[in-house]
């Protein structure tokens, strides 16, 4: 399937295949190639998908991705199905143009044929087909129209290929020199289509230079030819790419008839883009739009995160019970499983409600708006408008938009992208945010704030990205940059399905992550703040000085103390003093580089264990609002608070993604220094908080 | 009537109409923008310029794109009035 970014291939790949890649309404979707198997009455055929292109020679990443797939020596494809955008003909023909030139078979899928007829406009199939020479059907992928007969084109060309006419209209007197190269190289038994030989005329690779020194009998007139060709001006690149639209726009102009003059009303799109990318009220929409989604991840979650704490805590009681015989099973069960898992799902609505978010805006084609928005923002950091997608995906998670960050066009632009990317606040930090929000924020400041200071940390880690981004280009990563370009595609309604989808995937993903890593760090973390047992003499010395009421909680307190994990975060307490954290946090701190979200349970499993477990003194929230220092004095203060939530806003507490830069550039350098640099930058951040808050009398 | 005037993409502003008059040859960039439809003889519309001054979005050729001004140096343009 190859076709310019935002074609409708994933769409229509969905709707042949079964499968459930992600779609949206921007270019660059689709940064890999993704393949599944498509039923055709009773065989079987591999379908690929690959990244959108607007022509062979391939600037950025995912463009090789493509070019190198359609271009395969080895395996070259059975057949190119080149979906064209009906209502922008012209350049999605230059494209064919270049296929045709590869000498591939074609199906041509024309979508957004509804879309043409909005504008009053109608494309001939059957007169497509007849200029083209090849076969075309108008497909509506979402809608399933064209997909039978687009399965029976594809059939019977698999089995009788169709390969394009193939008259460009060419610079005159380009054709027979080329021609007569094309046999000679022949003869050598080098088998080039006309195509490659023009390019290698145009623009000899070294390689084929080099090759051409060892024959001179191809070398001599491959070099008179473009003499030849020089001297009659005809040698110009541009030239080329000029008749080939111009060949484009002839055969737009014979297949597409307007039916009225629709087109001089003003569209749709162009009214809302008024409005949303307007001078002033753009950048007001923008933020209003941004604080918008985080507010009402705040409070419309709430009632749901109740109800989900209710029954976890509604299974803790169930079980507790029979497990009475055995405290150890019981703890570990109740304290450690139930209330790890339990204190992670709880965060199971927010997620969903930002996944929701974040697809509807993808579907209605608001991103590349804000792109347009934000690209002079990013340019003075170094970067382009085309990074905020990339960037944008990495509020939800930074691995998809790590990947996404192959859509940009250079290979400096698109390492800052990736080194900068986890900086920008995942969902997985949400549930530290939320905790601490709820514990120490809303409290005391009412909901308002509370919905201000989440939106406010995901701003933390935006504005460390921009000097972080300009310090590595000055630095780091100097060198040439290609130029930003970015289609605006039109407004459309988002799919439901596809909104339906993101969401049903990451929520996937998350309860996942819970039913393994947060389920195994659990139990680890619950072992070692249980074990070893305090020992009965000094129990018993306990219950002796304190009043009944107070032993319990003093015996809880030296049995966490003298644990392993105690212990350990009694070691590492001098590191984050300077941050006002004690060894408690610290441990969770640490226990969470693995993957962020375990710092939750973890929290959770140390400030509450041996609670009893009824609803109220198992909410961690209380728990850690009552924690004190040896001395008495509150642990949290509104500060401490702040500054764990901007060491976990900062730091690179996530495996994942440093294996997928490590797979995305290549090298362990990148991972390392990203590590390094953001770990670095976290605690530097998190002292400064707090030695600051202190100087302020705090 | 048309008159025209030597132009570069730094001068365009919110509304103009141009008409690309030529090109840089074998220059990576140009070369993209030529690809993206911007070949010589071919007129756009500058629907608008960011808040910033800097992307500016256009209307070529039925699609929209958006670019910035400084990155394109490489096309010469002149006005359509």
């Amino acid at each position: 399937m190859v076709g310019n970014p935002n074609a409708g291939k994933t769409t229509l790949f969905n709707a042949l295949t079964g499968s459930r890649q992600k779609v949206a309404n921007y270019p660059g979707v689709t940064v890999e190639r993704v393949s599944s198997q498509m039923r055709l009455g009773d065989d079987i055929v591999e379908c690929v998908d690959i990244p959108g292109i607007y022509s062979l020679t391939a600037a950025s990443e995912d463009e090789r991705v493509a070019t190198s797939a359609i271009l395969a020596k080895d395996n070259p494809p059975d057949l190119c199905v080149i979906v064209l955008d009906g209502t922008n003909l012209e350049r999605h023909l230059f494209l064919f143009t270049q296929i045709a030139e590869a000498g591939l078979p074609v199906v041509i899928a024309v979508t957004m044929t509804d879309r043409l007829e909005a504008h009053g406009k109608e494309l001939s199939i059957a007169a497509l087909s007849a200029e083209l020479g090849v076969d075309c059907v108008a497909v509506i992928g979402h809608k399933e129209k064209g997909i039978a007969e687009l399965k029976m084109a594809i059939r019977r060309n698999l089995r009788e290929p169709k390969r394009p006419a193939y008259d460009f209209g060419l610079p005159e007197g380009l054709e027979a020199e080329l021609a007569e190269l094309r046999d000679r190289l022949s003869r050598l038994g080098v088998d080039a289509s006309l195509g490659e030989v023009r390019h290698s005329l145009y623009q000899p690779t070294e390689e084929f230079s080099n090759f051409l020194r060892d024959f001179p009998e191809v070398s001599e007139p491959y070099r008179t030819a473009r003499e030849k060709l020089e001297a009659a001006d005809l040698l110009r690149p541009s030239l080329d790419v000029q008749s080939r639209y111009k060949w484009a726009k002839d055969i737009q102009e014979r297949v597409v008839t307007r039916l009225s003059d629709a087109k001089l009303r003003k569209s749709r799109t162009d009214r809302i883009d008024q409005i949303l990318i307007h001078r002033v009220w753009g950048l007001a929409i923008f933020i209003g739009v941004m604080y918008l989604v985080f507010q009402s991840i705040y409070t419309l979650a709430t009632p749901v995160m109740d109800w989900i704490e209710g029954g976890f805590s509604w299974i803790a009681d169930t079980v507790s019970p029979p497990l009475e015989s055995n405290p150890d099973l019981k703890s570990l069960i109740v304290d450690g499983l139930i209330g790890g898992v339990g204190g992670m799902l709880v965060f199971l609505p927010q997620i969903l409600i930002l996944f929701f978010f974040i697809a509807v805006l993808e579907g209605t084609g608001y991103l590349a708006r804000a792109a347009f928005l934000m690209d002079r923002l990013l340019g003075w950091a170094g970067l382009n408008g085309r990074a905020f997608i990339p960037l944008l995906s990495s509020f939800a998670c930074a691995i998809p938009g790590i990947m996404a960050a192959r859509v940009m066009p250079d290979a400096k632009s698109r390492l800052a992208t990736i080194l900068v990317a986890p900086l920008m606040s995942c969902s997985a930090r949400l549930p530290v945010y939320i905790i601490l929000i709820g514990a120490f924020i809303e409290p005391t400041y009412g909901p308002f704030w509370a919905g201000f200071t989440l939106f406010a940390m995901h701003f933390v880690g935006m504005a460390v990205a921009i000097p972080v981004v300009f310090v590595l280009n000055r630095k780091v990563l100097k060198g040439r940059r290609l130029p930003f370009l970015l289609e605006l595609p039109p407004y459309q309604w988002p799919k439901w399905r596809d909104v339906w989808l993101a969401m049903f995937t990451r929520g996937k993903v998350f309860v996942k992550t819970a039913g393994t890593i947060i389920v195994f760090m659990s139990a680890l973390i619950w072992a070692l703040s249980y074990y070893p047992r305090l020992s009965p003499v000094e129990s018993a010395q306990i219950l002796k000085v304190e009043t009944p009421e107070d032993a319990d909680k003093k015996i809880q307190e030296r049995q966490l103390e003298q644990s392993y994990l105690g212990r350990f975060g009694k070691a590492i307490e001098p590191v984050f003093v300077p941050a006002g954290f004690d060894w408690r946090i610290s441990t969770a701190i640490l226990s969470a580089f693995p993957a962020r979200e375990t710092v939750v349970p973890s929290l959770g499993i140390i400030f509450s264990l041996g609670n009893e477990t009824d609803a109220e003194s198992a909410d961690l929230r209380t728990a850690m609002q009552e924690a004190t220092w040896p001395d008495g004095r509150k642990l949290f203060t509104v500060w401490t608070a702040a500054g764990l939530m901007v060491f976990f806003a900062l730091c690179a507490q996530c495996m994942a993604t440093l294996a997928t830069v490590r797979r995305e550039t290549n090298s362990w350098k990148w991972p390392v220094f990203m590590f390094c640099y953001m770990t670095g930058l976290a605690y530097l951040a998190a002292v400064l908080i707090h030695q600051l808050s202190r100087l302020a009398g705090g | 009537m048309t008159t025209s005037r030597a132009l570069t993409f730094a001068d365009l502003k919110t509304g103009m109409y141009a008409r690309v008059t030529g090109v840089e040859e074998n220059c990576l960039e140009s070369r993209r923008l030529q690809e993206m439809g911007f070949t010589v003889g071919t007129e756009f519309h500058v629907v608008k310029v960011a808040p910033l001054g800097d992307p500016i979005e256009i209307d070529l050729r039925g699609y929209r794109i958006c670019l910035r001004k400084r990155e394109c140096a490489c096309i010469e343009l002149e006005a359509i009035v």
